[in-house]
């Protein structure tokens, strides 16, 4: 236990700002998963693969000359085909059949991604410099790497643009519609198909967006996906499908939680504290469930 | 058939029985050729340094070979090594050192890549006795078990980063420093710790913070913002590659002033490639460097090495490639001086190696460690946005002067 974050009130103030920017991004993860949870009734292990995946899209482009803030437009793209092909090979035998069926499926997604990219991008850690400096606040003591602003402010962006996207295109009211009553869209002539498709692939191009701003953020390396797939379920998991103001909020909030823990209990205890808030929090749901009659099986 | 032809076939398959049992209990030297074992990362997460290692491995091998090779009772033999991936897995590596053991016959081993797995490797080696001279596992607790089959050409990890404090110590006028601290929860990142522990005791330094870094992690912004608070003398990080980094690129982004920053695994993250002049001033643990004035026949100099090196495979090698190659020196050295393919006539001898290798002295201590060579310092230095290595400790190697303290990031350009 460290207490110093209390007798320094900056650090507080660091640990906030620090916290919220990092939860942004998380919660446009969290979206992505809710979206294709809702719709298809799939967890997808994979999840934090995908998004490493994207940031290696976003560091190859950086590689090549290109400045890496241009993998937040690139990376999605390619990503959105990368999950409609995964999608037509794999996801689909899946869809309907038991939860358990998909959680194993995804999870041999994300082995065979994870060998793939060691395969291909190696198993060093790697970097993309976006050089956009600092902002400093007050007199210094307070650092915001500018990366991590542009970063929450993309994610902010996109989302924005996905919820209008939902509620006024064409293709939106028929995800949405497919979500609350597969069959009956089906017979009032949405093809149910296509638009898991088209879910399962913006949710990977919402992955695509994380991992580029990951790779000028963050590091990137062919194994750490898993911590991201956890932190997503659980925002989800706390902010229920389908609600994205509460996936936002969730997602701050994971990101404030994170950063206190480590100041806290120190930072081994980072990752850690995140697992055993899912603990509780499912513990908690169960035992709110097990309250309500008409849940009771 | 007649009876002639029945005894006829019975013959033969009696005769290549006896032949394939034969070479088969002496696979250890198979005609010319000694045949060492290794388990080598060439997937996984230590797909890199695994690759590095081997490269190191075959270069040793193609150079002794060339250059007469091995001999013992006036015969020469070559070195040939029979390979398996691990795939970075430390349960796997343990059962492909037994596969090599029992099933291919082989009675001398090479090391696999990092601490990890050289700990699952080292239990099956010592139970069937089996000479194993490895490169690239440097955590402390391989050399306190007792293993009298295990030697490592390498510095143990808990001498990685002590010449740093000594130093912080001496740039303060002798007097002890505050140190902060963040390492990795592994065994080698952790060995590290324990030497900066005893350094910090044996100079009366003071240690204000001490963070363990998770594996999974790749965010060390709170324990920056807590060094920032307490300013503290000298930030001392180790996690692999990953924690080299993300401590760089967090150092730059949030500002953090310090007055030296002490690391390890520079070189292997190609930190200053990465990071450019964000990571210039940081100061590197490494086992060698190619301007070190070591030398051997075999490859003559460091910087011999690493040309030839270089037009071998195409990079600059890394300390991981040289050691490996010093580990064949070794073993030459080992069966000259034996004499004899006898397990434990070659295991004596290298209890009693003491060499000069192009990657420094080899002199093996009761747990089998390299008690000759000591670990070097080097700082990154950049002329424009060109950055390079210099070794600046121990002083006997240096080639430049270290440079304290690291001026402030704004007044840095």
């Amino acid at each position: 236990m460290d207490f110093l974050i209390f007798k320094a009130p900056m650090l507080m103030v660091q640990a906030s700002l620090d916290g919220i920017l990092l939860g942004i991004l998380f919660a446009l993860i969290a979206y992505g998963m809710a979206l294709q949870w809702g719709v298809m009734n799939i967890i997808n292990i994979a999840q934090g693969d995908l998004v490493i995946l994207g940031g290696y899209i976003a560091y190859t482009i950086y590689l090549w000359g290109i400045h890496p803030a241009w993998g937040v437009i690139i990376s999605p793209i390619i990503m959105f085909f990368v999950g409609w092909a995964l999608y037509k090979l794999v996801i689909n035998k899946v869809v309907d059949r038991d939860l358990f069926i998909s959680i194993l499926a995804t999870f041999g997604i994300a082995i065979v991604f994870q060998q793939l990219m060691n395969f291909i991008f190696g198993a060093d850690v790697v970097v993309a410099q976006s050089e956009y400096g600092t902002t400093m606040l007050f007199d210094n003591s307070v650092t915001l790497p500018n990366s991590k602003i542009f970063s929450a402010f993309i994610s902010v962006l996109y989302a924005i643009a996905l919820v209008i996207y939902m509620r006024k295109s064409k293709l939106g009211r028929a995800i949405r519609a497919t979500a609350q009553n597969a069959r009956a869209a089906k017979i009032l002539g949405v093809d149910t198909e296509k638009v898991y498709a088209a879910t399962f692939g913006i949710n990977a191009a919402l992955c695509g967006i994380a991992g580029a701003l990951i790779s000028i953020t963050l590091t990137l390396h062919p194994y750490v996906g898993l911590p991201y797939t956890v932190r997503s379920f659980m925002i989800v998991i706390v902010a229920g499908l389908g609600n994205l103001p509460a996936v936002a909020v969730s997602g701050m909030g994971l990101g404030l939680f994170e950063e206190f823990a480590d100041y806290i209990l120190g930072t081994e205890f980072r990752i850690g504290a995140v697992f055993l808030l899912l603990v509780l929090i499912l513990v908690y749901r169960r035992f709110k469930l097990s309250k309500k009659r008409e849940y009771l099986k | 058939m007649n009876k002639i032809a029945k005894l006829f076939v019975t013959f033969i398959s009696a005769i290549t029985l006896a032949l394939v049992s034969f070479t088969s209990s002496f696979a250890k030297v198979e005609g010319e050729y000694i045949v060492l074992g290794s388990a080598i990362s060439l997937t996984g997460k230590y797909s890199s340094n695994g690759v590095h290692t081997q490269n190191g491995y075959n270069m040793a091998v193609d150079r002794i070979n060339k250059m007469g090779g091995v001999e013992v009772q006036g015969k020469k033999y070559k070195f040939e090594i029979i390979y398996y991936d691990d795939e970075s897995n430390p349960k796997r590596a343990a059962q492909l050192a037994e596969r090599l053991i029992k099933q291919d016959g082989v009675h001398y081993m090479l090391g696999p890549y990092s601490s990890g797995l050289t700990k699952a490797i080292a239990p099956v080696t010592e139970k069937y006795k089996i000479p194993m001279v490895e490169a690239n596992g440097a955590s402390r607790s391989l050399f306190t078990k007792g293993y009298k089959y295990l030697f490592a050409v390498l510095s143990p990890a808990n001498q990685y980063l002590e010449v740093a404090i000594d130093l912080a110590v001496e740039k303060n006028g002798g007097k002890g420093v505050k140190i902060a601290q963040a390492f990795e929860q592994d065994a080698f990142s952790q060995d590290v710790r324990l030497g900066i522990l005893d350094a910090a005791k044996r100079t009366g330094s003071e240690i204000i913070i001490d963070d363990k870094l998770p594996k999974e992690l790749n965010d060390m912004a709170a324990t920056l913002a807590k060094v920032k608070a307490v300013k503290p003398d000298v930030l001392v990080v180790s996690g692999h590659t990953k924690g080299a980094l993300t401590a760089i690129r967090q150092i730059s982004e949030m500002k953090v002033d310090v007055p030296m920053l002490a690391m390890t695994h520079c070189d292997a993250a190609k930190l200053s490639k990465q990071h450019g002049k964000k990571s210039e001033f940081a100061l590197c643990a490494s086992q060698w460097h190619k301007n070190l004035s070591y030398k051997d026949k075999f490859f003559g100099s460091g910087k011999k090495y690493a040309k030839d090196f270089q037009k071998e495979f195409g990079y600059d090698p890394p300390y991981q490639s040289a050691e490996s190659s010093a580990a064949l020196l070794v073993f030459k050295d080992a069966f000259e001086r034996a004499n004899s393919f006898d397990r434990d006539a070659v295991r004596d001898a290298l209890v009693d190696t003491e060499m000069q290798t192009f990657y420094g002295n080899i002199k093996f201590g009761p747990g089998g460690q390299n008690v000759a060579k000591p670990m070097i310092l080097f700082q990154v230095r950049c002329k424009g946005d060109d950055c390079e290595n210099r070794v600046v400790a121990p002083t006997k190697w240096a080639s430049d002067k270290f440079y304290h303290p690291i001026p402030k990031w704004s007044d840095r350009s």
